[in-house]
């Protein structure tokens, strides 16, 4: 599903966040990225979601060869994966309604239908009884769950976080790991990248551990 | 083709509430750009207006040829000889008899023509060139002006000529104000969309992330301008209705003095679409430009 070979990135300055890196994630598996903060995590985030471009090796989602992909094929290769910010980015100048019908307002599907699945989406994270709210108004913790809806309504079969819980409290950010692990059961392959240990320490799942841009087990 | 169809009608939505939204900018906007089009629109229309006035006379292409008074019916047979041997096209000969009798009918000019002692009047030809080209003329006029007996010639035309000349002019002024004002409104509208664009950033970015397009993303805005272009090239055409009809009844009274009669002809259909859709696409150039340019520091 993802497959890396001797990824680096390289900062224009010379600073190298990703060094050598080599892994394969399976379809269907939950996978963690830890580290230190300054590990490459964010990074690495960032060359599967294509938002950032390997300076060499290889990078393979889906069946694509992210370092040779178009430009304008990029677009396509995101709508296949689901992003999870730490910030969330939400909009907030419109309903959370509105913020989960973004993506299929962008893949063009016809509004009837995607209020369908936008509602649906949200049912999935618990937040349909606050559909028409705005973002501004939820806690912390349902932001978080607004963006995993707008992140899963597409049906990607890649989810991808980078430090989703970096902003919560321990309870919070454990339901927040739990809906993942909801989405991994139904055989979405989730990957996600954070610095908080207890909960790798207590679940024992899968991990890539960074360390200064290296993969260290 | 669904999903391309209901894509254009979400952009145009979008960008229809993004003008509704904030009415003041849009009023604003929209009046920029009204009266930048109002000008060379309003121009056109009075020049369409003259060129009516000049192609209702330019037909007539007469060269009028007086004799001198103490011309002869010798001479005037010579005229007419050599008039037909030229071939020119069509021609009348007016005696002087005639010439006063028309002159008395004219109003006013009974009494002065009475008084007259003697006719004061030449006999003439009205000839009507085949060739109406006016180089083709003017050597015809020193051709006629060389012949025995002939007094003067006259190219009736001249007027014309110079009408003709005068709305080049026109035109040509109009269409460097028509320049002028066009390039001001792809700025206005550059701006605005810029400021849109920077107001947008936030959904610029996120939409990028989930996997938008460029078109997508650029989409709404090139509504928005050839929206607003649109709307401001009727609006335009609403001023230039609105002058006309003030213009209207002093124009009336004037042609009336001078016992025409001439009404101002205001644009029709064809020519507020033009001016709607002359609005939209400037409108889109300038979203186009600014779209552009302002897109690429979220690369």
């Amino acid at each position: 599903m993802i497959v890396a070979s001797n990824l680096t990135k390289r900062y224009p300055g010379g600073y190298e966040a990703v060094k050598d890196v080599s892994f394969e994630i399976a379809a269907g598996q939950m996978m963690f990225i830890s580290g230190h903060s300054g590990a490459g995590k964010s990074t690495l985030v960032k060359l599967i979601a294509s938002i950032e471009r390997p300076t060499s090796g290889s990078l393979v989602v889906n069946g694509q060869n992210l370092s040779a992909l178009r430009r304008s094929a990029i677009p396509y290769v995101r709508r296949h994966l689901g992003m999870i910010f730490q910030d969330q980015k939400l909009l907030f100048d419109r309903s959370a309604l509105d913020n989960v019908l973004l993506p299929l307002q962008i893949a063009g599907m016809p509004r009837r239908e995607a209020v369908r699945r936008a509602q649906a989406a949200l049912d999935k994270v618990g937040l349909l009884a606050r559909e028409k709210a705005s973002p501004i108004t939820l806690s912390g913790g349902e932001q978080q769950r607004l963006a995993i809806a707008r992140a899963v309504v597409n049906r990607p079969t890649v989810l991808l976080a980078d430090e989703p819980t970096g902003n919560l409290d321990a309870e919070t950010a454990a339901v927040i790991l739990k809906i993942f692990s909801d989405f991994n059961q139904v055989g979405v392959t989730v990957v996600v990248a954070t610095h908080d240990q207890s909960w790798i320490e207590r679940h024992h799942p899968n991990v890539l551990r960074l360390d200064h841009g290296r993969l260290v087990s | 083709m669904n999903a391309w169809f209901s894509q254009h009608r979400a952009a145009f939505a979008l960008a229809f509430r993004r003008l509704w939204s904030t009415p003041l900018n849009t009023l604003l906007s929209l009046l920029v750009i009204g009266i930048a089009l109002t000008l060379p629109g309003f121009g056109y229309v009075l020049l369409d207006n003259l060129r009516d006035v000049g192609s209702n006379v330019s037909g007539v292409q007469q060269i009028s040829l007086f004799m001198n008074l103490d011309a002869g019916k010798k001479d005037v047979a010579e005229i007419e000889n050599r008039l037909k041997q030229a071939a020119t096209g069509k021609w009348h000969f007016v005696p002087k008899e005639e010439a006063l009798k028309r002159m008395q009918a004219s109003e006013g000019m009974a009494e002065i023509v009475a008084s007259l002692p003697r006719n004061p009047l030449p006999d003439a030809f009205i000839v009507e060139p085949t060739n109406t080209d006016p180089e083709a003329l003017e050597i015809l006029r020193k051709e006629i002006a060389g012949w025995p007996k002939v007094a003067h010639v006259q190219l009736d035309s001249a007027w014309v000529k110079r009408l003709d000349a005068f709305l080049r002019l026109a035109k040509l002024g109009l269409w460097m104000l028509a320049g002028i004002f066009g390039a001001g409104l792809v700025a206005v509208t550059f701006n605005t969309i810029r400021l849109q664009v920077l107001a947008q950033a936030a959904e610029i970015e996120v939409a990028r992330m989930i996997g938008a397009t460029d078109a997508f993303i650029r989409r709404p805005f090139y509504y928005f301008g050839a929206l607003q272009g649109a709307l401001g090239g009727l609006l335009a055409a609403v001023l230039v209705f609105g002058a006309l009809a003030l213009l209207a009844k002093p124009v009336a009274e004037l042609t009336l003095l001078y016992g025409g009669s001439f009404s101002l002809r205001a644009p029709g259909a064809v020519e507020v679409a033009a001016l709607a859709a002359i609005g939209a696409f400037l409108g889109w150039l300038g979203a186009q430009l600014s779209v552009s340019l302002s897109l690429r520091k979220f690369d």
